[in-house]
């Protein structure tokens, strides 16, 4: 709506915009770009390799040739019904692996699980790192499932900051909570956070009581998490304050870390709601029913079906298609997934319709998502073989937690968003995505995908996560051809060609050490391959393929999804 | 925390143009207003410095009406800071501010500090989202705009931005956003990666300046837009560190602290010769449901007396390191929160979503002083009630612009904020500051019978000219507008019919030519 708002002014502007230049403050792009074909139905069209890599950029964190060709084997619908079809083992919980020579933790040997507790105050920072980076594995994993990008999607959605939450068991069954529901009932999953510890901490909702309520959750619960702020979510301030009374009685058992009920602090009164809410009243509860109130709130919240499934539907289109939303994608593709998904509220049959329309896979949509930090990090840790150490523990979680760094270097820290709405790219009108690109953070996402491919990042004294640039090319059918090479790179890397003006020059810097003729590479390609353990040979063609690849990472192609 | 952690593995330091003492800067930032704000530059020579306080600063534990204690001890007394610990303004014994604010305090005394009670808009938005917009963009309650309030200022003087700038007349970022990273140590020791190869610059050298053309999809305007940040990138990266070079700060700035380390940069950046007239800083954590003081028995300790001791060291920091480098006569700046705070406390030793909260506006060329009454804090506070605005945050923009930045007045009100509002006497009249007014010279009387069940009558001299009389109720609504046109010079009773208003706390606001003015009333 904000959106819509904005376009109306943009119209009425009074100077004419010449200089397309201009057209980057996104005023003129609803206006002049077609958004693709404003459809739902299934695609039908090609499915080859262009449209795998697109299906795969969107649903995962990085991909390799070898992806693509799985996926591009089978037909469109098998490949996104793969891509939903998560496996029902969730992974093991975060070890310890933070010992030092220094200190080791007394309670927790190396390599066993802290999540069990207790909550340890001394090793409260090392279980959370541990956290930050075992979510980092997962990340990282090979895995052909869309359960990190939805497990994502729901980190920023109900966003609570771990740094904040405070202790490291209650954090991870929050995100324990996310990722075993990140395809599930959308509807429950409101309930779980609710009465979640994680956001009981976060949003206040555990010192919430019917002495002085705290507006916090009761507000976001509606703002944030479920209507909305559009024109059509009008719930008022009163609701807020009832809703919060509502709420109040909460409380969270720091022995077992989960939450109860506790009537005395529980407002009992009858809460009315406003017209927006059918003057819905909500008779006040003694004793433990009192908790029931919370699901008569969420009945009269999910009542309003239409605001709710159009606001989360609109918010997984702009994560898995694009931000800009007009008036026709709003009525031919939000409005019919919304009024699918306010049926059951189930997440699987939402995403999976989306991911398989014909909007989805229409050539507009490719590559216009410009990617978060982790999917910067993850694409260079994938395109590029990084290997990670398979032991010990502690190794293997300082690498993990290192390639997080980068990621919070970058701009995001997973774990702890800036705030309860989550990062601005996925709410800040009119940029959106954009947002994720200024003059700090570009240089440092080049910089680090370019120090990670050619010099590799010291995670520990002596221990380097490095690429196999060598190993990347030779997934390639003929890595001796610079033309074929390059081009396979460019489709791997890129969403989008480069002109062949550009590749004439890319290839003749870079694989031909600055010469003109073919041969330059294809005969220290050959040289290599016939004495891979001659150094020279060797050199010769990694720092071919370094140029050729730093200078791809440098082009803002590079930054798109 | 986190952050400290990755710092202990730094990055190269060929990584770090746009690292200064450990911030980064955002010579181009994201949000509405600097999108704008991006847009021109400043020719006078000044620079304003906007320091955002995110979350929503509890403004009557900030600037303390010490004439309200009563009702304040009863709608807050858990949270209330203890009367004897409040600091003395000179010269206003009915105002104070928080024990934590000594450095703000002693520019007050110095007359380097205006502060504005109570500054709102009509119908305010309790969402953090929604009202940072409203701030940000200086729009209505209602009103959605995608550009910045001082964004369409600069926009208005160097057209054509970003397309040919820099220049070399124009070769400064136009406005400089400051991030904020706790350590100062990132420029230490490096991995060796020897690696020239880190410059993001030397791809537009490797293609001879020239890029592919971008196709005309969605893709392709999104490629447009990240070539653009790497452009400029590469050419404000020079600009910024050879500023930052040419002089060092002299003032002590607070350690700890983030706003200092913030400012410090700002105050660098400034006498180092850059142009730029817009910085913008943040702090954040002023959401202070839960624990915003220690407990019901110590009041003066706890998270907002330590959130108020890091602004007001860091400005006073800041200030002195703009005298001794000699730009203290071009710099000013100002505090602002999306809201303030609930009247009434709630029981987890916090506050609650709020409206009006005073602005504080610091500078050697501030007509220094508080503008404004105390809020009036009822007897009987309700969970509803909220400090009223008696100031709209656009006049105080209108004042920036109009005699900080020198626009006239047509554009101010046609272009910039859209339509008229009245400056206030923040600045000195030295500075050519056209109007100043006097709302001493305001009349408006209580209303009597208050509390009232029917009818109630106000009193009110008008000046002469456009004068309008509103009606607020307890949340900040706007209710109804009960005069709204040209008055002639007079006495005048204006009876409002309260049948169909509910019970409860109300306030009702005269504006003339010569300024604003408000009481609250009663509705029984």
């Amino acid at each position: 709506m904000q959106r819509r708002a904005f376009l109306t002014k943009t119209i009425t502007d009074k100077t004419p915009v010449k200089d397309p230049v201009l057209a980057l403050q996104n005023q003129k792009l609803p206006d002049h770009l077609d958004l693709g074909v404003a459809s739902i139905a299934p695609y039908t069209g090609t499915w080859g390799k262009a449209e795998a890599r697109h299906l795969l950029r969107r649903t995962l964190f990085g991909f390799t040739k070898a992806d693509v060709d799985f996926f591009a084997a089978m037909t469109m619908s098998d490949a996104v019904d793969y891509i939903m079809n998560i496996p029902n083992s969730a992974p093991n919980p975060p070890l310890n692996g933070y010992n030092t020579i220094q200190i080791s933790d007394p309670n927790i040997s190396a390599g066993q699980t802290w999540v069990n507790g207790p909550d340890d105050t001394n090793f409260v920072n090392k279980r959370r790192n541990s956290l930050y980076a075992w979510w980092m594995q997962q990340i990282l994993n090979p895995d052909r499932h869309v359960r990190e990008k939805m497990t994502m999607f729901w980190h920023n959605h109900f966003s609570t900051e771990v740094e904040t939450v405070g202790s490291p068991i209650i954090a991870y069954n929050h995100h324990k909570l996310l990722r075993d529901n990140c395809l599930g009932n959308f509807r429950s999953l409101v309930k779980s956070i609710t009465v979640d510890p994680a956001m009981l901490v976060y949003l206040n909702g555990a010192s919430n009581t019917k002495t002085a309520p705290d507006e916090n959750y009761g507000r976001e619960l509606m703002e944030l998490f479920t209507l909305g702020k559009g024109t059509d979510s009008q719930y008022t301030e009163d609701d807020v304050k009832n809703a919060a009374k509502v709420l109040t009685g909460w409380r969270i058992n720091n022995t077992n870390y989960t939450s109860f009920f506790n009537a005395n602090n529980h407002e009992t009164s009858n809460k009315t709601f406003s017209t927006f809410f059918n003057s819905t009243t909500i008779t006040g509860q003694i004793g433990a029913n009192g908790a029931l109130e919370t699901d008569d709130l969420l009945n009269m919240i999910f009542s309003k079906s239409d605001v709710v499934a159009r606001f989360i539907v609109r918010k997984l289109y702009r994560y898995f298609v694009y931000y800009v939303i007009d008036s026709n994608i709003e009525a031919n593709v939000i409005i019919p997934l919304a009024d699918d998904f306010k049926t059951n509220w189930e997440i699987k049959p939402l995403v999976t319709a989306l991911l398989k329309s014909q909007h989805f896979f229409d050539n507009n949509n490719m590559g216009c998502n410009i990617k978060n930090p982790i999917d910067v990090i993850a694409t260079c840790s994938k395109n590029f073989n990084i290997a990670y150490p398979s032991a010990p523990v502690e190794d293997q979680y300082q690498a993990w937690y290192s390639m997080f760094t980068l990621a919070a270097y970058a701009g995001m820290t997973i774990g702890n968003p800036p705030n309860v709405s989550g990062w601005p790219a996925y709410y800040q009108s009119p940029q959106y995505t954009e947002i994720w690109l200024n003059s700090d953070t570009l240089p440092k996402r080049i910089f680090i995908t370019v120090a990670l491919m050619a010099v590799g990042y010291q995670y520990k004294t002596g221990k380097k996560l490095q690429a196999d640039v060598i190993a990347f090319a030779q997934q390639f059918s003929n890595p001796e051809d610079p033309n074929q090479l390059i081009q396979d790179t460019i489709d791997l890397l890129f969403a989008l060609d480069l002109s062949t003006t550009t590749k004439t020059t890319l290839k003749q810097s870079t694989l031909l050490f600055g010469q003109s003729t073919d041969s330059y590479w294809t005969g220290a390609w050959n040289d290599y391959i016939a004495n891979p353990t001659d150094a020279t040979k060797k050199g010769n063609v990694t720092t071919g393929l370094q140029l050729m690849l730093k200078f791809l990472l440098d082009l803002a192609e590079n930054q798109l999804s | 925390m986190k952050r400290k952690d990755f710092l202990k593995k730094a990055l190269p330091a060929t990584m770090l143009p746009f690292f200064i003492n450990g911030i980064n800067i955002k010579a181009m930032a994201s949000t509405p207003m600097l999108e704008a704000i991006k847009r021109a530059s400043i020719k006078n020579g000044r620079v304003f410095v906007l320091i955002q306080l995110n979350g929503g600063n509890d403004g009557l534990n900030t600037i303390i009406p010490i004439d309200q204690y009563s009702n304040l001890s009863a709608a807050r007394s858990n949270i209330l800071i203890q009367q004897s610990k409040v600091l003395a303004l000179t010269g206003n014994s009915n105002t104070g501010m928080h024990p934590a604010m000594t450095g703000l305090r002693s520019m007050f005394d110095n007359g380097k500090v205006s502060i504005i009670q109570s500054v709102g808009y009509p119908n305010p938005s309790f969402s953090h989202f929604r009202a940072t917009d409203i701030w940000q963009s200086a729009s209505d309650s209602s009103q959605y705009l995608s550009s910045g309030w001082a964004g369409r200022y600069l926009e208005d003087i160097y057209t054509g931005f970003p397309s040919g700038y820099p220049n070399a007349n124009d070769p400064d970022p136009l406005a400089i956003s400051i991030g904020y990273a706790v350590s100062t140590a990132l420029m230490g020791p490096t991995v060796s990666t020897g690696i020239a190869i880190s410059d993001p610059t030397s791809f537009y050298q490797l293609v001879n300046g020239t890029v592919d053309p971008a196709p005309s999809t969605p893709a392709g305007h999104e490629l447009t837009y990240v070539r653009l940040v790497l452009q400029q990138t590469q050419s404000y990266n020079t600009t910024v560190k050879t500023a930052a070079q040419s002089v060092a700060n002299k003032a002590t700035y607070p350690a700890n602290n983030s706003l200092g380390d913030q400012l410090k940069i700002v105050a660098n950046l400034i006498a180092g010769g850059l142009q730029t007239p817009v910085y913008t800083v943040s702090l954040g954590g002023f959401d202070t449901h839960s624990s915003q003081v220690t407990s019901a028995g110590t009041t003066d300790t706890g998270s907002h007396a330590d959130l108020w001791k890091k602004v007001s060291d860091a400005i006073a920091a800041f200030q002195t390191d703009c005298e001794q480098l000699g730009i203290a006569d071009r710099v000013a700046g100002m505090t602002y929160s999306e809201f303030g705070r609930r009247i009434k406390s709630n029981a987890s030793l916090g506050t609650d979503h709020g409206a009006a909260a005073p602005v504080m506006v610091f500078g050697k060329n501030v007509n220094p002083g508080i503008i404004g009454a105390n809020p009036t804090i009822p007897a009987s506070v309700t969970v509803n009630d909220n400090v009223p605005m008696q100031y709209d945050f656009r006049q105080i923009y209108a004042s920036v612009l109009e005699d900080w930045f020198q626009t006239s007045s047509s554009k101010t009100d046609s272009d910039l904020l859209l339509k008229h509002f009245d400056t206030l006497p923040i600045f000195r009249a030295t500075l050519g500051v056209k109007k100043v007014q006097n709302s001493s010279s305001l009349t408006l009387m209580q209303n009597y019978p208050n509390p009232f069940k029917d009818f109630t009558n106000i009193e009110f001299i008008s000046p002469g000219g456009h004068v309008e009389l509103r009606l607020f109720d307890s949340q900040g609504r706007m209710i109804k507008t009960l005069i709204n046109g040209n008055v002639a010079k007079g006495n005048y009773t204006e009876i409002l019919d309260g049948n169909n208003l509910p019970a409860g706390n109300y306030y009702y606001q005269l504006i003339t030519a010569n300024g604003q003015v408000g009481r609250h009333l009663i509705k029984m």
